[in-house]
């Protein structure tokens, strides 16, 4: 049983659509044809308890499944209409367009400059680097805290700032998605409301799909919520609607609580 | 005197006693046995150095191997080592590092790299003389290389580079997967992920599995004698084709002699030789200690 809401993306192409989407690892079965879209330039939370496949579902969306050897992918996703498992694209240059944020900072061992600066570098950027980063650093807030030693090396800021360079980072390649997989789970509750500031900042300019365990933060900053359990999508629509009147029975359950 | 508490150990009475007792004998018992190594060593080295130091002097260095022992030197095989060592180093560094990079980041996780992967295992403890005999076939007679400087280095780097791909596939392998994530994510390639990030921070393993292995190499006689390595030369190699000899081989071919002031020349070569190896293990523990400081 699922409930899949009508999402009313104003005439325009979806963000992201998913067609009978699986992923299999071994013979696990970690997402179970999933389908439903993405509108550009909201925020979609992804929720479940763990091992419910939202990791699993949101690295289809930049192809980072392809690194894992044993994984194996069914069905489609799209990007503005545009398959991302067609045998002519480039993983590549699908990860240049959809940035990713991960779970813990993980900055490169490497100066706060450099870290920003290597997205643009390895995709060959011309232009003015000093420019791309500063303007990097302000739109992940991190610029007025770091402006004085950008030289310095990333792993002397605070896990929160290191979370921040790694948004920065992402947002230097000019990405169109940002996927982030539990990017607050590592930090704690002031920085993590930084973070959760930072996003909504960001829906200005960019789709945003982010993977959460902690309902309060879906709740905070989505628009819209899917609800993955063992592998199944159970309920996606608007985020109002999941958390005042959810149509599944699961969905209740979870987000009062009841598990998970 | 007040009354016995239970913690003295009377209770237990003579089984107390006696089991305290294997316990501190276990361990002199393990003590001694660390010691056994240490002392043989220490030995080994106070013996050669009170035979061989009074005949390193600026002479012994610039002189070749004679008959005479008061006008024999070191000189050649002195060379010939640090050719063979330079050559090893260089044919086998990048071949050994690509060969890590590959099994490490881009073979497919099946049958065939296991294989492989087993195999190299196995090559590390292959006997050297066997690796000799390969060198003899292949370089000096197939290839024609005949007894020569680069017969010599391409046989040593046949013998070291299973050890130097094992360790730079462990150097490899420590790098954190969250770094290559993040790379990945930011749309690099794999050649960018493994020249960025991976190499970068593997590099000071590597070249400290590099050098161990090298050390290994520079004690090497058997492997060399079989590829024709010589005990008496009176010249320095000018190039790779030359004929060579080495420390390890020199120090035999005094100390095999009858009159004992060659043996105090093998001391006093053996001192060299131990110069070489210590000064090749201060460098792995320089960069090691480098890149511990830097994380």
């Amino acid at each position: 049983m699922s409930t899949i809401y009508d999402i009313d993306s104003g005439g325009q192409l979806p963000a992201l659509e998913t067609t009978d989407l699986s992923v299999f690892y071994g013979d696990t079965h970690a997402v179970k044809n999933v389908s439903f879209s993405i509108p550009a330039r909201q925020v979609v939370a992804l929720i479940g308890p763990s091992g419910c496949g939202k990791s699993s579902l949101l690295r289809c969306f930049n192809r980072m499944n392809d690194l894992v050897s044993t994984a194996r992918i069914s069905g489609d996703v799209t990007f503005r209409g545009e398959s991302l498992y067609a045998p002519e694209v480039d993983p590549v240059e699908v990860r240049r367009r959809i940035g990713m944020v991960f779970q813990k900072p993980n900055p490169f061992p490497k100066s706060i400059y450099d870290n920003v600066a290597f997205g643009p570098r390895i995709n060959g950027f011309e232009g003015e680097l000093d420019t791309l980063v500063e303007e990097s650093l302000r739109q992940s807030a991190l610029w007025d805290e770091v402006n004085d030693r950008l030289g310095d090396s990333a792993y002397a800021l605070s896990g929160g700032q290191q979370q921040r360079l790694c948004i920065a980072r992402t947002l230097a390649v000019k990405p169109q998605i940002v996927l982030m997989d539990e990017p607050a789970s590592a930090l704690d509750p002031i920085a993590t409301q930084r973070i959760e500031e930072l996003i909504y900042e960001l829906k200005k300019e960019y789709t945003i799909v982010i993977v959460t365990h902690n309902m309060q933060q879906a709740a905070r900053v989505s628009d819209y919520t899917a609800f993955l359990y063992m592998g199944d999508l159970i309920e996606y629509g608007p985020t109002e609607a999941i958390f005042t009147n959810p149509r599944e029975d699961q969905t209740e359950a979870y987000i009062t609580g009841r598990f998970g | 005197m007040t009354s016995p508490s239970r913690l003295s150990g009377d209770a237990a009475g003579a089984r107390g006693v006696r089991r305290r007792r294997t316990g501190v004998l276990f361990k002199w018992l393990c003590g001694s046995a660390t010691m056994v190594g240490v002392v043989a060593l220490a030995v080994l080295l106070v013996d050669v150095a009170v035979d061989g130091l009074p005949r390193i002097e600026p002479g012994f260095f610039t002189a070749f191997a004679s008959r005479l022992p008061e006008q024999a030197g070191i000189k050649a095989a002195l060379a010939g080592s640090l050719w063979i060592l330079a050559l090893t180093a260089l044919i086998s560094f990048p071949v050994s590092v690509a060969a890590a990079i590959y099994l490490e980041e881009y073979a497919a996780r099946n049958w065939v790299t296991r294989i492989i992967q087993t195999n190299i295992a196995n090559l590390a403890g292959i006997p050297s003389i066997v690796y000799g005999i390969l060198g003899l076939a292949l370089f000096v007679r197939a290839l024609g290389l005949d007894r020569s400087v680069i017969s010599g280095a391409l046989t040593l780097s046949l013998l070291v580079m299973p050890v130097i791909i094992i360790a730079a596939q462990e150097a490899i392998r420590a790098v954190p997967s969250t770094l290559r994530e993040a790379a990945y994510g930011l749309g690099a390639t794999r050649w960018q992920v493994v020249s960025t990030q991976v190499l970068p921070m593997a590099m000071p393993g590597i070249l400290t599995g590099t050098i161990l292995a090298l050390s290994r190499a520079v004690g090497e006689t058997a492997p060399l004698i079989m590829v024709g390595a010589v005990g008496f030369i009176a010249f320095t190699p000018s190039g790779p084709t030359d004929r060579f000899t080495v420390l390890p081989l020199q120090i035999y071919s005094w100390i095999s002699r009858p009159q004992v002031e060659f043996h105090a020349l093998a001391a006093a070569g053996i001192v060299v030789l131990l110069g070489v190896l210590l000064t090749l293990n201060a460098v792995a523990i320089v960069l090691r200690n480098r890149y511990q400081t830097r994380i």
